[in-house]
Parts: structure tokens; C-alpha cells; sequence
């Protein structure tokens, strides 16, 4: 398993943070009415550093929570069940406000429709964005992310592996190549 | 998992996993929408040979929230009245498609019998057989438990539980001494000798028949209900001394601990096994036993239905 060029390093991941935190402020003029929520498990630690930057850049505070999308995937019958992981609404309502999803890695979209879905069951935002640490391309649906950290050309096979400091102790994205090891 | 039939089959991480998902179950109520698509195009059939309201309605509600379509098949009023067998029933419901079935029945047992026929394929739930076991009331119980004094997190070992009232009687008495042995909680029964049933020395709990002394130390008293239904036989001389010996009322109350709770799996004799002061008290948690039903029943047919096909 010899990582490609392709892969990310921890400073990497640290500009790509730093970058897409910038690009949110600049797309929606200010941190006014802005929500953060990572999907489970590493966008939760990515929307909190995303939401940290822009802390630093806005001089205040800007939410950040978590949003389970377990309980609407559309694969549930075809996996074992799935543990849950919390749901963590900042304010404890999103009604009115602008989310930003926040995911590691965008594939299929299928996590991303699960997520709107349930976002609507948590009230009714404002608007909707995306944003993710890689896009692997090779989408089922019809969903484009707002912000990219890194665009990985990857075939259908191959595994995109993320690591970060707070749910694996250190911070790297990895392309492994299917058939290769 | 595959069925729940007993809280003597379910390992420690089973149950914790059930206690865990529920408690994020529960955030949903919270939630403008309080209805999760996970059971959608998912048929449960509450199947109930005895009566129930409190039961059938938290499973109903449990299933709905999880958008799962409901048949309710009770007793009265269906061809059940008139005579058909247990398997002619679960053909029914097979040949229907039904993917859960809730069972409720007087015999002790119906579960597993349905269970491990092959007339239906789907998962089966006890939801009381008998005097044999109850294991969804028993796993809401260590849930409210473990919300009131242990943070909602974790195990219960350590705790201190004494169950008090119609042992003999009592499915809700089983499994809650097997889950919370299981889940690591110390249990005592405290029952006239009358009301425990025969080998009841080779259950994993302590036995006394002084409730005063029992309660002193205690984290959590249950109240059971006294079961004049099931009682065919005199078990006690009157209700005024069973109510003097063994019920609950303000004075013993005030002998507990300051953190105590106070439960019951209801439907409550008020003034028989507990005061109606002590059942509105501030330490009695019986509605909340009643609320923190639907979550685990959620979580247990999430768990049970909501994956792959077994």
C-alpha cells in the first residue's frame, strides 16, 4: 500500500481547510446566519475545523454540529444495521439559516441525499451548500459539492482513505488503487 | 440479533447497543418531523392475544415514527375468538408479508414457539408471554435507569435495585432481573413468600421479605402491579396487609436515599402496592417510563428490521 501522489499530507489537508473556510465567507458575504454540520464520522471534525478558521478569519464565533444520516440511507436493507452516531443541531434549530454539510469524502452522493433528507427533518434551512475534503468523482445522483478541498481522479475500485488527528490520530487522505497493494 | 425473545438470550454489548441507539431515537422527538424513513414499505404486525393498551400503542407508535405500516390483530373481535391455532394465524400474516411480528399471549412461550417455526419468516417480538418474560418493559426500565443515575451513559454496574410485589406472577420481574444482571446492577426481590415462584434461589438477585430494610440502600425501587387477574388462589390474607407490608407509601418512601427513583410498569393499583402521593411524587419516574418506551421500541425494531436480511 504505497500512498500515490495524488494523496493529501497533513499540511495538505491543513490549506485545503483553511481555503474552503474563505470560500464559504466570500460565497455568502460574512458568517451571518451560517451553519455548520459535519456528516458522521469525519465531517464532524472537519466542519469544526472548517468553522474554527473561519472563527479566526470573522473574529466570532461561527456553530458548528453534527448531522446523522443513518436512519435515511437508501442501502439500509442491503448492509447490517448501522450504530448511530449523534445528532448535534447548534441553536437547536436550523430553520431560516444557511447549512453547510460537511463531509470527507463525496463519491456517489448517496450520503448527501440521505443528509438533505435528513436536514428537512430537522426544520427548513434558508440554504443548502456542500462541502467535502475530496471529490472522487463518479456520482449516482445528481449532486455537486459547493467547496472541494481536492478533486482525486480515482476509478470505481479504487478506495479513498481519510484519516484525521481526532478519529485516527493522524491527518492524511490516501488513494489506493484497486488490484494494487 | 434476529428475534427478541428474552432478556436471557441478549449479551451485555447487545443491550447496550439497544440503551445507545434509543438514546439518539429519543433526539427525534425533539425535532419539528418526528418520523424517520427507515421502515418505509415495512409491514409490523402487533399480534395480541391479551389485552394491552399501553404495550400495543407504544409499539404502534414506535413503528409509525419509523414509517413502517401497522396491522393491529387483536384477539377480540378476529377469527382469534373463534378458535384458530397460534400457526394458522402466523400463516396468515406470512402469506400477508409481514416483516415484524409483536406478539402478545397468555401462554408462556408463544414467542419461541413462533419464533422457531418456519411459519414466518420475519423477526418476532415478545411483547409479553405469559408469566414468562417481557423484554422490551425490562430494557426501557434499564434505559430510565440509566437517564436518571448513571448520566445515560454506560453500564449500571453497581446499581442498587429492589423489585418489589408479585414476583410469581410477573414477566415484568424476569426479564428485568436477567437485563440488569446482565447490564451489572445488583438486584434484590422483595416479596411475600407466596408471590415467588419455585426456583427462584437460582436466580442471579438477592431475596428478602423485609421492605424497610431492603429500600434503605436502594438506587431504584419497582412497584409491581399486583396481578388479581392471574391470582386463582389466595397468595396473601387481605389487601390491607399486603398493602401494609409491601406497598409503597409516603412514610417508607421518605426512608430512601435522597437520589432514589421510584418506577412502576404501570397500569398502577393505586393505594395497593403504591400510594397515589407516591406514584405523583417528584422522584417517580413512571411517565417517563412510558415516553422512553417508544424510543426503545424504536431501536429495537430499527435494529431488528432495519438492516440486511438475515
Amino acid at each position: 500500500m504505497t500512498p500515490d501522489q495524488e494523496s493529501l499530507t497533513d499540511s495538505d489537508i491543513n490549506r485545503a481547510v483553511v481555503r474552503i473556510a474563505h470560500e464559504i465567507l466570500e460565497r455568502n458575504r460574512g458568517a451571518d446566519n451560517l451553519v455548520l454540520l459535519g456528516i458522521p464520522r469525519r465531517g464532524v471534525p472537519l466542519a469544526r475545523r472548517i468553522a474554527a478558521a473561519m472563527s479566526g478569519i470573522e473574529g466570532r464565533e461561527v456553530p458548528a454540529g453534527a448531522l446523522d444520516v443513518g436512519m435515511y440511507r437508501d442501502d439500509l436493507r442491503l448492509r447490517p444495521t448501522v450504530a448511530l452516531h449523534p445528532t448535534v443541531i447548534p441553536g437547536g434549530d436550523i430553520t431560516g439559516k444557511t447549512v453547510v454539510l460537511v463531509d470527507d469524502v463525496l463519491f456517489s452522493g448517496r450520503t448527501t441525499r440521505a443528509a438533505m433528507d435528513a436536514l428537512s427533518g430537522a426544520g427548513r434551512p434558508r440554504a443548502v451548500q456542500l462541502a467535502v475534503l475530496v471529490d472522487r468523482g463518479h456520482r449516482d445522483l445528481p449532486i455537486r459539492a459547493d467547496y472541494v478541498g481536492k478533486n482525486l481522479p480515482t476509478s470505481r475500485d479504487d478506495d479513498v482513505q481519510v484519516t484525521l488527528t481526532e478519529t485516527d490520530g493522524t491527518d492524511a487522505v490516501r488513494l489506493v488503487r484497486a488490484g494494487g497493494n | 440479533m434476529r428475534h427478541l425473545l428474552s432478556t436471557q438470550d441478549v449479551t451485555q454489548s447487545e443491550a447496550l447497543a439497544i440503551l445507545d441507539t434509543a438514546r439518539e431515537l429519543a433526539q427525534v422527538a425533539d425535532r419539528p418531523v418526528k418520523k424517520l424513513p427507515t421502515l418505509r414499505g415495512r409491514t409490523v404486525v402487533n399480534l395480541f392475544f391479551e389485552d394491552s393498551t399501553r404495550t400495543r400503542i407504544s409499539f404502534e407508535a414506535a413503528a409509525k415514527r419509523l414509517s413502517a405500516d401497522v396491522i393491529n390483530f387483536s384477539a377480540k373481535g378476529s377469527s382469534l375468538s373463534k378458535g384458530e391455532s397460534l400457526k394458522d394465524t402466523a400463516l396468515t400474516l406470512q402469506a400477508m408479508g409481514a416483516d415484524a411480528v409483536v406478539i402478545r399471549h397468555q401462554a408462556s412461550g408463544a414467542a419461541h414457539r413462533l419464533a422457531n417455526s418456519d411459519w414466518i419468516h420475519g423477526a418476532v417480538i415478545n411483547a409479553g408471554d405469559g408469566t414468562h418474560e417481557h423484554p422490551t418493559q425490562a430494557l426501557l426500565d434499564a434505559y430510565t435507569m440509566r437517564d436518571h443515575l448513571r448520566d445515560g451513559q454506560g453500564s449500571l454496574e453497581g446499581l442498587n435495585v429492589v423489585i418489589v410485589g408479585d414476583v410469581l406472577h410477573s414477566r415484568v420481574a424476569r426479564s428485568n432481573v436477567w437485563l440488569l444482571d446482565t447490564l451489572g446492577a445488583d438486584v434484590t426481590l422483595v416479596a411475600p413468600p407466596t408471590l415467588l415462584p419455585v426456583g427462584v434461589g437460582q436466580w442471579p438477585c438477592r431475596i428478602s421479605y423485609d421492605l424497610d430494610e431492603a429500600i434503605v440502600k436502594a438506587d431504584v425501587v419497582m412497584m409491581l402491579r399486583v396481578q388479581m387477574e392471574r391470582m386463582n388462589a389466595a397468595f396473601f390474607p387481605s389487601a390491607r396487609e399486603y398493602s401494609r407490608r409491601y406497598g409503597l407509601d409516603v412514610p417508607r418512601m421518605s426512608s430512601l436515599p435522597d437520589h432514589a427513583i421510584v418506577m412502576h410498569p404501570g397500569p398502577m393499583n393505586r393505594g395497593m402496592e403504591i400510594a397515589a402521593d407516591v406514584a405523583d411524587a417528584d422522584r417517580s419516574v413512571i411517565l417517563d417510563q412510558v415516553t422512553n418506551g417508544v424510543h426503545i421500541r424504536m431501536a429495537v425494531l430499527y435494529l431488528l428490521m432495519g438492516g440486511q436480511e438475515a
